[in-house]
């Protein structure tokens, strides 16, 4: 993803001048790319995310369209008040970038984990949060947030990631992908738990089970109408996401208790306790049903 | 030079005597740090910002960002004197409803950016100097710091940032008046020597008496202070300059005066009605 994620950054920066790339002293063998090109756009900040969250807010004051970049929980979490108040209070035209969300350096332990980044980010204001499925919805998630003005956070994975996607599809903010029709059931992925979710829903489709998929790329705002269409049209949904609490899972939850909607409702996410130990990034997700035997369970334990 | 200062100085009174009558409407705390830098922003407003106005976001006005953020009511008060907006807006600072909140807003004209929360300010002015540079533009930064705000860490890492990136159109201003929140810099979390930890991280210092507009004026009207760094001036204050009662007291970073005080320190200001 975050190959896919430079790649096109660097198409979008040859037509629009704008655009800035700041880079916590991170992104050996990614970022070179854009430094090399448009080194007039491009600043390594320095191992100071705090400067740099702050820096890209003065820039987009200045009339830059700025990404900062770095891994996990350091351009969100170390510098979450200069987020809020510098970026969010001001709608400064910054777009942050993880690289590595969720578990994708399961194996260097929890400091590395990005599993707080949905919920955090979630709830600020004016931020538009996006975490896309695969490299293509990567590409097409950095277009869209050059041309939206505002706060936006871009949740990527690592590299090596599949691609789901067998053509391009119509990307918007705030609008579920549907990758497969079905009426069972409804799985609901976020970010890179969409291969999974898809090989789960062939595998459930062997079962003569149904499963609808979608790609919810776009936590905030929440496509309320897919969310709504999926409680009155198959007979529950189930929730993916590398990530703790407060994510997905309540997101959709929150739209199903507004609107009254007694759906069967499974969430499968991460718990809220620290990893303790190392592993893989299939093998931490796996411990926690992140997988398409969990996912399977947890479908037909709703279906009876 | 001397008009110039006879001019700042009687708008550091009218500054200091709006600021007084806020926080005493508003019954709101922070007067003393208002008052010590007082004659920074006069000489600032008085004679140095390239600004306009009736055009607050004119591209290439000079920026100039209160990272202190609560003192909120003089830089209110210096921009409506300035034009920026009708100085009846003061009186509504506070206020159920009003734009003019306790600690700097950007939603009210003339102000950059918002803050309150101490250790902001001067990365978004490195934002903003490092695209002047990029962009070949000739405004400048100036970015107001208190003392005790030097204790966040946050603030570290863009006094590091500009030494590195030789930002000569960054400046900053300690408003170095000695009293933190709760107690003395000196008892809290010392600073000195303040002027040898800037010195050390590439940026050029001047020491000034913060309340002198002929100090004040003279080093602002010398910037950079070194071709290929920052500048930093540090202005020696005193918090609650001004008010005899006030001054060098920790009570009036909270307190706000009765009607009672409120008279006595604008008779002692003198030449406000």
């Amino acid at each position: 993803m975050r190959t896919a994620f430079i790649e096109e950054l660097c198409d979008l920066a040859e037509q629009e001048e704008r655009i800035w790339l700041l880079c916590g002293d991170l992104g050996y063998s990614v970022l070179e790319r854009f430094r090399d090109r448009f080194p007039n756009r491009y600043v390594n900040v320095g191992v100071a995310e705090q400067n740099m969250t702050g820096m890209a807010a003065g820039l987009a004051m200045c009339g830059k369209i700025v990404f900062t970049y770095s891994i996990a929980n350091f351009p969100v979490l170390r510098c979450l008040e200069q987020i809020r108040n510098d970026v969010c209070y001001h709608r400064a035209n910054v777009k942050i970038v993880a690289v590595g969300g969720g578990l994708a350096y399961g194996a260097q332990g929890y400091t590395h984990h990005g599993v707080e980044d949905l919920a955090v980010m979630r709830v600020l204001p004016e931020m538009t949060v996006i975490a896309p499925g695969d490299p293509i919805e990567t590409r097409l998630a950095t277009r869209a947030i050059v041309r939206h003005e505002g706060p936006c956070y871009l949740r990527l994975g690592k590299a090596g990631e599949p691609t789901v996607h067998l053509a391009e599809p119509n990307f918007e903010i705030g609008k579920a992908i549907k990758l497969r029709e079905g009426n069972h059931i409804t799985l609901i992925s976020i970010g890179g738990m969409l291969a999974t979710v898809v090989k789960a829903a062939e595998r459930l489709a062997e079962d003569d089970i149904q499963a609808r998929v979608l790609s919810m790329h776009t936590l905030t705002p929440l496509d309320r109408e897919a969310v709504l269409a999926a409680a009155t049209e198959t007979g529950g949904i189930i929730t993916v996401e590398e990530h703790g609490v407060g994510g997905l899972a309540s997101a959709v939850a929150e739209v199903l208790a507004a609107e009254g909607c007694t759906v069967p409702f499974r969430a499968l996410h991460l718990p809220r306790k620290p990893a303790s130990h190392a592993g893989s990034q299939e093998a931490l997700r796996g411990v926690h049903g992140l997988s398409v035997e969990g996912i399977m369970t947890a479908a037909k334990a709703i279906l009876g | 030079m001397q008009t110039n200062i006879v001019t700042t100085a009687d708008l550091a009174r009218r500054i200091r005597a709006h600021a007084l009558r806020m926080v005493h409407r508003a019954n709101a705390s922070h007067i003393g740090t208002c008052l010590s830098m007082a004659d920074l922003l006069a000489c600032l407003y008085g004679g140095i910002l390239r600004v306009r106005p009736q055009e607050p976001h004119w591209p290439q006005r000079d920026r100039f960002l209160l990272s202190k953020g609560h003192g909120a009511a003089i830089l209110y008060a210096v921009l409506a004197e300035r034009g920026f907006f009708p100085t009846e807006w003061l009186e509504t600072y506070c206020a159920d409803g009003s734009l003019l909140t306790g600690h700097i807003s950007h939603h009210v004209p003339g102000v950059e950016v918002s803050t309150g929360s101490l250790g902001h300010g001067l990365s978004i002015g490195c934002g903003m100097a490092l695209a002047g540079k990029r962009d070949g533009a000739d405004y400048r930064v100036f970015v107001m710091l208190s003392d005790g705000e030097l204790d966040e860490g946050s603030n570290w890492e863009p006094i590091l940032f500009a030494g590195h990136h030789r930002l000569d159109n960054l400046v900053a201003m300690v408003d170095y008046n000695k009293i933190q929140s709760f107690g003395s810099v000196a008892e809290v979390l010392g600073l000195e020597p303040l002027k040898a930890k800037w010195e050390a991280f590439g940026w050029a210092v001047r020491e000034i008496d913060g309340h002198d507009h002929g100090q004040i004026l003279s080093a602002l009207q010398a910037l950079p202070f070194q071709e290929g760094r920052p500048s930093v001036l540090i202005a020696h204050t005193v918090k609650g300059k001004g008010v005899s009662y006030m001054e060098g007291e920790l009570a009036w970073h909270y307190r706000s005066p009765n009607a009672e005080l409120l008279q006595k320190a604008l008779d002692e200001l003198g030449g406000c009605q």
